[in-house]
């Protein structure tokens, strides 16, 4: 069971969180200028990369707060959490 | 009468007989025995029946590796299955059976199996029940009966189990000299320390070892560490606790047994606990396990591992044979033999080394133990008991064919392979193994998370070594946590030398194994040298592929003794070495554990929780049967004089279209919105126009998910300019909050949106029906009610009946209707007015089924019922609720080609051509004669008798349904000719919605 740290109550057990996929997948400003590939693109298509994985968790059972998470998909190690809000990252090193 | 007790000696209470019973015989034992040892010492040599040979099957081993003697254990719905009988502790009154065979263990049917066992070979299973598959259900229930595990209780367990969480700084798995010394060390440098160990009491192989540890007998050393480490305060010691699992961040659990090792009438309290440990440092010092040899026949009863022989002498002063012979290819068997020769049994070792053994020789020699090297055990002599051996020359080349063998006369064989560290933790942390060539075993690699080994299980095997490693991992430990460690003395030990192990796994016999008796590596599956040579010829070559083509390691006891063995027999056949062929995944749990203990408490009325509308006790007390949705107990329907749900139901709807009903609509989740900018991000979540809502006003409102599909619906009321009350369906309350949440915190952040759920603190009771507004009145509104003040989808602020509540005129049911919404602390005395209110009228109070009736009547969707995820609110034919003005969520998906297509399935009504109320979820067919399989082209989603119309209506998806208005499809109803059916518009009843906005 992963420790994820929530940037504002701290380190806390994967039970208190939810995931919410992929970071920065960010919405078209304009979907209707989109081809329908472009659209299927935002829609469905992930990374999904073996290592480093920048990814959504919210503090469901604690603040209900969304903030980022930089995860290994091997190692699950954590480099660290960020805020989405203000840009600010509290990742290690 | 325990015939092989020796007279004194071991860390038994002789002062505390036990009686027991196995398979029905009564049998005693004393206290500080395990039910193995007892049997032992009752000369018990047969305790079960194996797999699939059905050969007669001793105790093997003396703690979790045991892989024949496994036991159901107590009586009742307190019994446990399959628990090694190494592992229980006895106490009085202990019942237990063995799980293999039957009637018993000492006569099986099955044991014709044996003689055939040319047919059990490699792969039998897959190749005798492959085919026909549709016969598997038949195969399965032959093999498991003849497999004949133990049988879990069918009464409902009724023994209490906890989870506990905890923190601690170290975490040290296995209660040795290594772990014990972790301990102090880590315990007086200040972390906090929990130790656990799966014995009853700590000490591993010290316990009865005669060992000194600096100037005092090893005993006295563990008497003083157990008490030094119980006397610190930040020390936890948690015997009788298996740390079966090491998860990802630290995350350790450990299954404690409480009460198991009592007789039944004495436990009270907890019976196990799971601890869930989460540890900045662990120390992993679960020891080493010793590893038989496969020659033929070994596994006759009175075959045994050296170091169980020496565990059952020493601590429990059983002797498990008295004319010995002793097969090693290392040193540590030697001390067995001196066990033996010093409990009474004489004794012969067979070494397979030209040179024998270092120092051990020498104290074997002084008393007077001969000593056979260069020699190896190559058959056992005797069926249901040893009763000799063959010993034959050997150079050391493992394909030589051996020409003349000598008998030796025993009733026991002691045997070592060496030693293998218990890396399972290790592994399961995600740590890698490598082969260590000099002492041919596996020892940990780099640790992956913030753990190290210490003592046998990485691979030290000398007592001097294991105290030191335990030390300076404690240490260690201690100081990445931050503290100050002070150095500790390693106590001194006299420490012999030893001679290398010479590797050996598969032992030469007279024959190939394919024609000898059989060799076996995995007792419990019965995998043999054979098998594993036979799956190699017939291709496979990995060894996960060979693990389960010969199911080794596939028992309860995950190959503990075989695992190892088996990969170096099959690097053998594959030609090469042992770490080229690699082991198979450690997986948790590393013994079985208990299904009750994972559960804890989350059982009975704790497996979930329940919520209850304010108004439940009164329904309760009116006779409702509840129908839960999610969590919610909902009132059902509200039975008078025994009418049954179909009598009730009609009852209420035809009350609630003709005068009034009252409906408990307290489920719905209730959000309030606000905020300098929510309109806009309403906007962006509904499809339709919120900024055009006039304040006062609600709105039927649909959110979609960015896939275009209907997520959740329900009405939206404007109470403000910044201010809104969304209502969602009762099973989406809480994804909707979190899905609103989420657009709000990492999409568009620079929007000013405050949400709070307000589920629980307002309670909402709807009345519907034509004297709604008159009972209202009747009541006292503060509030004018006619049509021309408060119309049809209007929201006011009352006072009704001297309470304070928010009036909505809106209607699930297409008649007129009230919802009031009031705080959920005086919902139950406005329930009652209205009850009283209207009792002149026939006010009837209906429960979830009406409801759906009257809301499928008028062709009004449940969303979940109706859509599935893949229906578009274009499919529901809801066109008109999506805005052309703006973007919303799933809007660009709607004009993807999929959601285009002029075949998808799409909502319409269906009238049955009889008076069949069709089943929910019933295929629709085009033809009723097309050839098998028929195409498919829609379901029905929802079905009901109408007791206002007088006959059954039904809603459906259908494809390109809406075009077809008239046409007939077919219902396809089990067991009887396809139905016609007709499709129509999904209203049903006052198509043209007059009667709500009277
Ligand atoms: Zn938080």
């Amino acid at each position: 069971m992963l420790l994820i740290e929530c940037p504002w109550c701290g380190e806390r057990a994967e039970t208190e969180f939810s995931y919410g996929g992929e970071a920065g997948i960010a919405r078209p400003p304009d979907p209707d200028v989109l081809s329908d590939a472009e659209w299927a693109d935002y829609l469905f298509n992930r990374s999904n990369p073996r290592g480093a994985h920048r990814e959504l968790w919210n503090h469901a059972q604690g603040c209900r707060r969304w903030f980022g998470v930089e995860r290994d998909t091997v190692t699950y190690r954590i480099a660290g959490s960020f805020r989405l809000s203000d840009g600010s990252d509290n990742r290690e090193g | 009468m325990q015939p092989q007790r020796l007279p004194t000696g071991g860390r038994i209470d002789r002062s505390k007989p036990l009686s027991f019973r196995f398979d029905g015989r009564k049998l005693e034992g004393y206290a500080g025995d395990t039910l193995a040892s007892a049997l032992l010492a009752n000369g018990v040599s047969i305790v079960g029946r194996s797999f699939k040979l059905r050969r007669p099957r001793g105790i093997v081993g003396s703690g979790a590796e045991e892989p024949n003697a496994i036991m159901q254990i107590g009586k009742g719905a307190h019994a446990q299955p399959n628990l090694r009988a190494t592992q229980v502790e006895l106490y009085e009154g202990l019942v237990a059976r063995t799980t293999k065979g039957w009637p018993g263990a000492r006569f099986d049917l099955g044991a014709i199996n044996d003689i055939f066992g040319k047919v059990f070979s490699a792969g039998f299973y897959y190749k005798t029940f492959m085919r026909p598959k549709s016969w598997w259900h038949l195969y399965e229930r032959f093999i498991r009966a003849s497999a004949g595990f133990g049988r879990a209780p069918t009464e409902t367990d009724p023994d209490h189990y906890e989870h506990r969480n905890a923190h601690c700084d170290v975490l040290i798995a296995g209660g040795g000299p290594a772990g014990l010394s972790a301990a102090l060390a880590a315990g007086r440098a200040g972390a906090r320390v929990i130790l656990a160990d799966e014995q009853d009491e700590f000490g591993g192989s010290l316990a009865g070892a005669k060992r000194n540890i600096g100037d005092a007998p090893a005993d006295e050393w563990l008497r003083r560490t157990v008490e030094s480490l119980a006397a610190l305060d930040n020390v936890t010691l948690l015997p009788r606790s298996t740390v079966f699992g090491y998860y990802d961040h630290n995350f350790l659990a450990i299954a404690e047994r409480c009460t198991d090792h009592l007789p039944e009438a004495d436990r009270a309290g907890v019976r196990q606990r799971l601890w869930r440990v989460r540890a900045k440092q662990v120390v992993l010092a679960q020891g080493a396990f010793e590893r038989p040899l496969a020659f033929c026949n070994n596994d006759r009863p009175g075959v045994m591992l050296a170091s169980a022989v020496s565990q059952y002498i020493r601590r429990y002063a059983v002797r498990p044979g008295r004319r010995a012979v002793v097969f090693t290819n290392n040193d540590s068997a030697y001390e067995t033999a001196i066990d033996l020769a010093e409990a009474g049994s004489s004794v012969v070792i067979v070494d397979s080394r030209a040179d024998g053994a270092g120092s051990l020789g020498e104290r074997a020699a002084k008393a007077g133990i001969s000593v056979i090297a260069g020699h190896i055990v190559t058959d056992v002599v005797g069926r249901r008991r040893v009763r000799g051996v063959r010993v034959a020359g050997w150079s050391g080349n493992p394909s030589y064919l051996v020409e003349s063998s000598i008998h030796i006369d025993c009733d026991l064989v002691a045997v070592s392979g060496g030693w293998s560290p218990a890396v399972h933790l290790h592994s399961h942390a995600g740590g890698r193994n490598a082969w260590d060539t000099e002492r041919h075993c596996f020892v940990p690699g780099e640790a992956a998370q913030a753990n190290v080994s210490a003592g046998a299980c990485n691979g030290k095997w000398s007592l001097r070594e294991c105290l030191r490693e335990g030390i300076e991992s404690g240490r260690a430990a201690a100081s990445r946590c931050g503290f100050e460690a002070p150095e500790i003395d390693t106590p001194s030990t006299s420490e012999g030398h030893y001679n290398p192990l010479q590797p050996l796994w598969r032992v030469p016999a007279d024959a190939e194994p394919e024609r000898c008796p059989k060799q076996f590596l995995d007792f419990q599956n019965d995998t043999s040298v054979a098998d594993i040579r036979l799956a190699v010829r017939e291709g496979y070559r990995n060894v996960e592929h060979v693990k389960r083509y010969t199911a080794l390691g596939f028992g309860t006891d995950q190959g503990k003794l075989g695992n190892i063995i088996g990969m170096a027999v099959l690097a053998e056949c594959l030609g090469k070495s042992i770490p080229e062929v690699g082991t198979t995944t450690f997986r948790p749990a590393y013994t079985p554990v208990a299904f009750a203990v994972g559960a804890g408490e989350s059982v009975g009325d704790l497996y979930d929780p329940v919520r209850k509308t304010a108004v439940h006790e009164w329904h309760v007390a009116a006779g409702a049967p509840m129908e839960n949705v999610g969590q919610w107990h909902r009132p059902w329907y509200f039975p008078r004089d025994g009418e049954d749900l179909h009598a009730a139901v009609a009852r209420e709807c035809v009350a609630a279209r003709q005068s009034l009903g009252i409906m408990d609509a307290s489920t719905l989740g209730k959000i309030d919105a606000r905020g300098r900018d929510v309109v806009e991000f309403l906007e962006r979540i509904y499809t339709h126009n919120v900024g055009k809502m006039k304040i006062g006003r609600c709105a039927y409102g649909i959110m979609l998910g960015e896939d275009g599909m209907v997520m959740d619906d329900g009405v939206m009321a404007r109470l403000g300019e910044q201010r809104f009350y969304l209502t969602t369906t009762t099973g989406g309350a809480a994804n909707v909050l979190a899905w609103l949440e989420a657009w709000l915190q990492t999409e568009w952040p620079e929007l000013e949106v405050f949400l709070t759920s307000l589920t629980d603190h307002f309670s909402t009771i709807a009345m519907v029906g034509p004297n709604s507004r008159r009972v209202l009145e009747r009541i006292g509104c503060t509030i004018d009610l006619d049509k021309d003040s408060f119309p049809f989808m209007a929201v006011r602020d009352a006072e009704l009946g001297g309470y304070p509540v928010q009036l909505f005129r809106v209607s699930f049911s297409g008649e007129l209707a009230f919802e009031i919404n009031i705080d959920s602390g005086s919902a139950l005395e406005m329930w009652k007015t209205v009850m009283a209110a209207g009792e002149e009228f026939g006010v009837t109070p209906y429960g979830t089924e009406t409801m759906h009736v009257l809301r499928a009547e008028k062709g009004f969707v449940i969303v979940g019922q109706d859509t599935d995820g893949s229906v578009t609110p274009v499919d529901l034919g809801m066109n008109w609720l999506l805005s052309k003005d703006k973007d919303f969520l799933g809007k660009r998906s709607l004009a993807r080609p999929d959601c285009l297509r002029s075949d998808r399935k799409q909502l319409v009504g269906l009238l049955s051509s009889d008076n069949t109320v069709l089943p929910e979820g019933t295929q629709l067919v085009e033809a009723p004669g097309a050839p098998v399989p028929v195409p498919m082209c829609g379901h029905v989603t929802s079905s009901y008798m109408s007791a206002c119309l007088g006959h059954p209506i039904a809603l459906a998806l259908v494809a390109g349904g809406r075009a077809r208005k008239g046409e007939t499809i077919y219902a396809a109803l089990p067991g009887r000719e396809p139905l016609p059916v007709t499709i129509a518009a999904p209203v049903f009843y006052d198509p043209k919605g007059e009667r709500q906005h009277v």
